[in-house]
């Protein structure tokens, strides 16, 4: 006997992603998923971030890393709350374990998470975390042929940083290309040329950023 | 490698129809995988046959149905294949389009017994 099911696969993460969904908003908490490949700066640009928003602002971190906690211990040395999840192998971040990271803050004392999911140009776009913005970074180390190369990552993200721009005289990445392909994936993504390491063009992410986040949680 | 949670998610979505409808054994599930899906075959059948030992699905064969990308355009209707993951109009070349298939993966329905 055939049974119709219909029923997508990851319809369990998102019902989840729903959930955290709703527990934010009644919270009137802000929360943005940064995505990127190993080693393309999501660390870096998260401390650029905490350094570039007013002191007081209430910003917690949650890392997801396959193990340990160095990324957790720098963002904590800036004072922001930082919540470490190990996957234990697993290379992206579902829905349940922010829930049960959620869960473990308090939340009353936050307007603003960012998460930064494990270092993957891949997978961690197929799961939605019941965030307000996907924020992806590429490094111009890495190349410009790669929006063709992982295309999911680039059309799932609202934002594309383009870090490393301080290496471009040393690479053949060609900025006008890239952009001209990512365009055509997905015409509404915001794009933001900087250098973490030289604090470059940060100024005009932390200015779209505040305007981003609701009411004056960040000033 | 996602497939592992991915593949532990079909498992339970296969188990929860196959019992709601007091199967002894799954003997088939039909899959939908969409083109732009990260998904891949083979891994899905290696941890399948992890997972579904011991269950009423263990040995059940997995029929895979290709989806292309497609879209449509917001402006003028038009629907059409999407190459190289340029989302232009081919009639009128606007950018303003959805996806109308290929970001799935999704069970269809299941054969018991």
């Amino acid at each position: 006997m055939e049974v119709e099911v219909l029923e997508g696969v990851f319809d369990a993460n998102e019902i989840i992603a729903g959930e955290n969904r709703k527990l934010l908003g009644e919270k009137g908490i802000f929360m943005m998923n940064l995505m990127s490949g190993p080693g393309a700066g999501k660390t870096s640009f998260i401390l650029r971030t905490l350094e570039g928003l007013p002191e007081n602002s209430r910003i917690a971190v949650i890392e997801g890393d396959i193990t340990g906690k160095i990324d957790s211990e720098r963002i904590a040395r800036t004072g922001a709350g930082a919540i470490q999840i190990n996957t234990g192998g697993s290379c992206h971040l579902e829905a349940k374990q922010v829930n049960t990271a959620l869960q473990k803050m308090n939340l009353d004392t936050i307007d603003f998470i960012i998460i930064e999911n494990v270092g993957n140009l891949v997978c961690p776009a197929e799961f939605k975390l019941g965030e307000d913005l996907r924020v992806m970074i590429l490094s111009v180390a890495e190349g410009d042929d790669k929006p063709l190369k992982y295309p999911l990552m680039f059309t799932e993200s609202d934002v594309l940083i383009v870090n490393k721009t301080d290496l471009l005289p040393n690479t053949d990445f060609d900025m006008a290309k890239m952009k001209s392909v990512v365009m055509k994936m997905n015409p509404d993504v915001e794009i933001f040329e900087l250098s973490c390491r030289t604090g470059d063009g940060i100024a005009s992410w932390i200015s779209w950023i505040k305007r981003k986040v609701p009411g004056d949680a960040v000033g | 490698m996602h497939e592992l949670s991915v593949v532990e998610s079909m498992v339970g979505v296969v188990l929860k129809h196959a019992e709601g409808n007091r199967a002894e054994k799954v003997t088939s599930i039909n899959l939908v995988l969409g083109e732009m899906s990260t998904i891949m075959e083979e891994p899905v059948k290696f941890y399948f046959e992890i997972l579904s030992k011991g269950t009423i699905a263990q040995g059940a064969e997995l029929n895979f149905e290709r989806k292309p990308l497609i879209a449509r355009c917001s402006v003028c209707g038009k629907e059409f294949k999407v190459i190289e993951y340029d989302f232009t109009c081919p009639d009128c070349g606007s950018l303003e389009t959805e996806i109308v298939s290929g970001r799935e993966f999704r069970v269809e329905s299941i054969e018991i017994e």
